[in-house]
């Protein structure tokens, strides 16, 4: 009856009686073009050109992680990679965004595995609501890819797009550096000659 | 084997210490599909055929309507419905407290944002154009926006039910009581918004029997689904309400926003009707936290101790009632502060004005008055030349003591405690960074700040509230335990708003039954009224209720294994998931001891009765209470008026805690509100006209703004009464945090600062204090 998403349906347009034809006397601009999100290609035909990537991903695609806190690119609820680059997929036209690669919060971990990142955020006690969480998510592994050791003031820069309104933002920070942590450790394991460096904290 | 009982939270032994799981982190059980983006928020939601559903909203904050012409929208292709006041069938007012508010206004609109119109159709955009195609005429009239006027009983009445929604006056002792020294001030709180995250949302599903299906994300399922049944003409329970992943709350989902106006929609097409809030209709769809004006007069002995207290508290309501009745008899019941007054004079007043429509929020009336009484602590002890910690140590509320409500507190009540604890907690050491351009300094990544202008404070606060609904209110939660071939399913309507209850809800029936085999049923109204989410009351009466049913289903499994083996259930126990005798004799599965048959009990916990407040404010109101302490410290950049929170440190009374980390989660999460408030909240609103619905223009906390939280010390007190002597824990974080910031930032800037949120003029734009222009 109900579910989350389209999944059912991923390439469906919106209304097979009123294929989206918004406004007769105003017509839309429409246009078809292929998202490829999460290494997968989808087919729009037909949908309105002002249809945002974030609505486009949760509405069109059943692929609802990507959240709606603002829809005006102040949140970071939305986050999601667009050829590596972390951006708003609200601000994002999903017509413009055909041949690019798309990672979402589902395409982060495959099927039943949770990511160093996600496992963190469930043991810290990162996730209240979870409203933010999937924007922070991505955010984070976006973080941890460019910087592998943020300081912590470089961590709260980094997420400072992403709001929350729950947790006051303790036990996400907590989560961060225990996966930079981690991360660091593992790699010196693996490394030895190269280990030094641990935890550094904040600067400035 | 059902029956329905009622547990009295009186019955319960206080502080049973007997947990394997309460009072360990356990993880969230909805954290994994949180994290992986697969937990179905209320916008997540769609079925099959859905329409979009939209509201057209008054411009003007106060307007006759003269017309509505909803042809050309009616006309537009894809549009399925337009619906109007005359479209409604049943009740055409709602309301939390009093039914005063339309479903869509029809001849008047008394707020900016009030619901004229809704629409659905096939595409959001095409709903959103119809909506614009809906031609309205106003008149706009001159808007009452003062609260001040709307009290004055020569203002014309903007409401059929008057301007005033309630005059509380409290009466205790003395009323000429005088001490040696006296201290007055006025103070003011802006509007502050929840924001939570997840917009307003549901999905309506018609049904063939002429009922609906509302997924909803909200507080409080049972009484949306009253207030949506009486509105549709229905009987109740043809309305099924179905808790939707709810994104937050605080307060801002007790009210019914879109559920009315999608069920219509849903009922007159047909189909199925989903709706999403954007974040300026969220702004501009649900109640705020009331401004407030209060004035203040403390008169003290030499030796610091409280005489009197007078005050005059105004709360703006906005257009409609909402709970503005309950928030300002915390406001008069809290005024005093958690010390001991013997004599009191308190008026209080909460007004409707056509300012938009102000209810609950974290700390509910609580954090209005903080605000000013922790001030006027303040400047008895510089009037006294007391140390400011010293002298709420000497005030501070003890067991056996009586509120300026008349009221003995009764339970547990470690004032003195949380004060001490968070004022021996150590300061960061240092000072404000002092290189030019530091991220740390005030303006951060502006780096705006010249470092010897930056000066740092320390502000110290205490605050208290009521957990509970209070004054009387028949409060209860209700929750079914249900064992059938071998396993448990829980079922409450509590609403899991983000806080934590789901985790609990495991924890408390994983201690009964020695298993964490058991299901958490989805909340819907197929199970009794669990009450609100709000009043920091879930913890206790909800974990009371399924405590209670838990521990009832498992009597009755005894009984039916005893039974069956011919013996007592005295010397049955369950036990890790089995039920065995202590002779070892008997050792089976929970299916097996059933031998087939169903269990199912459901129980209606109460917590102790409450009474109304009397003529003169006095009165058993409230059940129980909650303190916490805050100490700020921050910076100030004098030139610029911007500042810094770096810590704010806590001391918290908790009862027990259950979950430590979901209560150091309430606890950051409280006090990152209680910041913003000081520093940075308000919605601004200009004769009527809200003037910053986004999160452009509104401002929350982002990493960058939050301080460190330091926990000094959660004290465990066990209250008596309370299922595992716990008190809830959301709400105190946000009542005294802002006062504490306040009072540092006063500290730093020497400025009197009486209005929060404390706007960068109100420091840059004052005047120089003495000897410290040119410093
Ligand atoms: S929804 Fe995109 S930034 Fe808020
Ligand atoms: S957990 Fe609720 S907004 Fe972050």
């Amino acid at each position: 009856m109900t579910t989350a998403g389209r999944a059912d349906q991923p390439d469906q347009p919106d209304q097979p009686d009123q294929p989206d034809q918004p406004d007769q006397a105003d017509q839309p601009d429409q246009c078809s073009y292929t998202l490829s999100v999460n290494g997968q290609e989808h087919e729009l035909r037909g949908a309105w050109m002002g249809e945002s990537l974030l609505y486009v991903l949760r509405n069109r695609l059943g692929l609802p992680g990507a959240k709606n806190a603002c829809e005006q690119g102040e949140c970071g609820s939305c986050s999601v990679l667009v050829d590596g680059e972390l951006v708003c997929s609200c601000l994002v036209l999903a017509a413009t965004a055909g041949g690019r690669e798309i990672v979402t919060v589902e395409g982060l971990g495959a099927g039943e595995r949770f990511t160093d990142v996600q496992v963190a955020f469930t043991e810290t006690g990162a996730v209240q609501c979870g409203f933010c969480t999937p924007g922070l998510i991505v955010t984070v592994h976006d973080l941890l890819e460019r910087n592998p050791r943020p300081s912590e003031l470089e961590i709260r820069e980094a997420i400072s797009g992403n709001l929350c309104r729950c947790t006051g933002y303790g036990r996400i920070l907590e989560a961060v550096e225990t996966v930079r942590d981690a991360r660091l450790a593992a790699a010196s394991r693996a490394a030895p000659v190269a280990a030094g460096a641990t935890r550094q904290e904040g600067a400035g | 084997m059902t029956t329905v009982s009622a547990v009295s939270s009186t019955a319960v032994a206080p502080a049973r210490v007997r947990s394997a799981s309460l009072g360990t982190s356990r993880k969230r059980p909805d954290g994994g599909p949180k994290v992986k983006g697969e937990f179905a928020f209320s916008s997540d939601l769609w079925a099959e055929g859905a329409l979009w559903g939209k509201v057209l909203r008054s411009p003007h904050p106060a307007a006759r309507i003269t017309g509505i012409d909803t042809s050309r929208a009616r006309n537009l292709p894809g549009v399925k419905a337009v619906l109007v006041a005359d479209d409604v069938p049943g009740n055409p007012f709602f309301g939390l407290e009093m039914k005063d508010q339309p479903v869509f206004a029809s001849d008047v609109a008394r707020y900016m944002g009030e619901a004229v119109a809704a629409v659905a159709a096939d595409h959001p955009e095409v709903a959103r154009k119809a909506a614009e195609l809906i031609e309205v005429t106003y008149e706009p009239i001159d808007p009452l926006v003062d609260p001040e006027r709307a009290l004055d009983p020569v203002t014309p009445p903007m409401h059929p039910m008057g301007n005033t929604v309630r005059h509380i006056s409290v009466r205790h002792g003395d009323a000429v009581a005088s001490g040696d020294v006296v201290v007055e001030g006025t103070y003011e709180v802006g509007m502050q918004d929840q924001a939570f995250m997840g917009p307003e949302s549901g999905l309506a599903i018609p049904d063939e029997d002429g009922g609906v299906d509302l997924f909803i994300s909200t507080q409080w399922l049972h009484v949306d689904r009253d207030q949506v049944a009486d509105c549709l003409a229905l009987p109740p329970d043809k309305v099924r309400l179905h808790l939707a992943g709810v994104g937050g709350a605080f307060g801002a989902r007790e009210d019914v926003s879109l559920q009315v106006h999608i069920c219509l929609l849903a009922l007159r097409t047909g189909r199925p009707v989903k709706m999403v809030f954007s974040r300026e209709e969220s702004f501009l769809g649900h109640v705020h936290r009331h401004p407030a004006r209060m004035s203040y007069r403390h008169e003290a002995d030499r030796d610091g101790r409280i005489v009197k207290i007078e005050a005059k508290i105004l709360l703006d309501g906005g257009a409609y009632a909402s709970s503005s009745t309950a928030v300002l008899a915390n406001a008069a019941c809290f005024a005093g502060g958690p010390y001991l007054v013997p004599n009191a004079v308190i008026d209080a007043d909460v007004v409707r004005t056509n300012n938009p429509p102000c209810g609950a929020m974290r700390g509910f009336g609580a954090v209005q008055v903080c605000h000013a009484y922790e001030a006027q602590m303040d400047k008895l002890a510089a009037a006294l030349g007391m140390d400011p910690v010293e002298l709420r140590l000497r005030n501070a509320l003890q067991p056996g003591d009586e509120l300026l409500t008349g009221q003995a507190l009764t339970g547990a009540a470690p004032v003195a405690e949380v004060i001490r604890r968070c004022a021996e907690a150590p300061l960061p050491p240092g000072g404000p960074a002092d290189e030019p351009g530091s991220m740390t300094l005030p303006g951060g990544a502006g780096r705006t700040a010249d470092p010897t202008r930056v000066r740092r404070g320390i502000g110290f606060a205490v605050g208290f509230k009521n957990l509970m609904y209070s004054e009387g209110f028949d409060d209860y939660s209700t929750a079914r335990c249900r064992i059938e071939h071998g396993i448990v399913t829980v079922f409450s309507a509590a609403a899991e708003v983000g806080q934590g209850l789901v985790t609990l809800v495991e924890q408390i029936a994983e201690d009964v039954f020695g298993t964490d085999k058991i299901i958490v049923a989805p909340a819907d109204t197929g199970v009794g009224s669990a009450g609100s989410t709000s009043a920091s009351r879930q913890t206790w009466m909800s974990g009371g209720a399924v405590d209670a049913a838990c521990r009832k289903a498992r009597d009755s499994l005894l009984d039916l294994a005893a039974r069956r083996h011919g013996t007592v259930a005295a010397v049955l126990e369950v036990r890790e998931g089995r039920v065995v005798s202590f002779d070892g004799e008997i050792d089976e599965t929970i299916e097996e001891a059933t031998g087939g048959a169903a269990i199912e009990e459901t129980v209606e916990f109460r917590h102790a009765p409450t009474f109304p407040l009397d003529e003169r404010g006095q009165g058993d109101a409230h059940v129980s209470f909650a303190f916490a302490a805050h100490r700020a410290v921050v910076d100030v950049d004098l030139d610029l008026g911007l500042v810094k929170v770096v810590e704010v440190t806590t001391a918290q009374d908790v009862g027990r805690v259950l979950n430590p980390v979901q209560v150091v989660g309430q606890i950051e999460g409280g006090i990152a509100q209680g910041v913003g408030l000081a520093v940075m909240e308000e919605i601004l609103v200009d004769q009527g006209l809200v003037r910053n619905a986004s999160f452009t223009d509104y401002l929350i906390p982002t990493a960058l703004d939050m301080p460190l939280v330091q926990i000094a010390a959660l004290v465990e007190e066990p209250e008596p009464g309370a299922p595992f002597g716990a008190k809830g824990v959301g709400e105190p974080p946000t009542i005294s945090s802002t006062a504490a910031v306040a009072a540092a930032v006063r500290a730093a800037s020497g400025l009197a600062l009486t209005r929060v949120p404390i706007r960068p003029e109100h420091i840059a734009l004052a005047a120089p204090r003495q000897g410290e222009a040119g410093s």
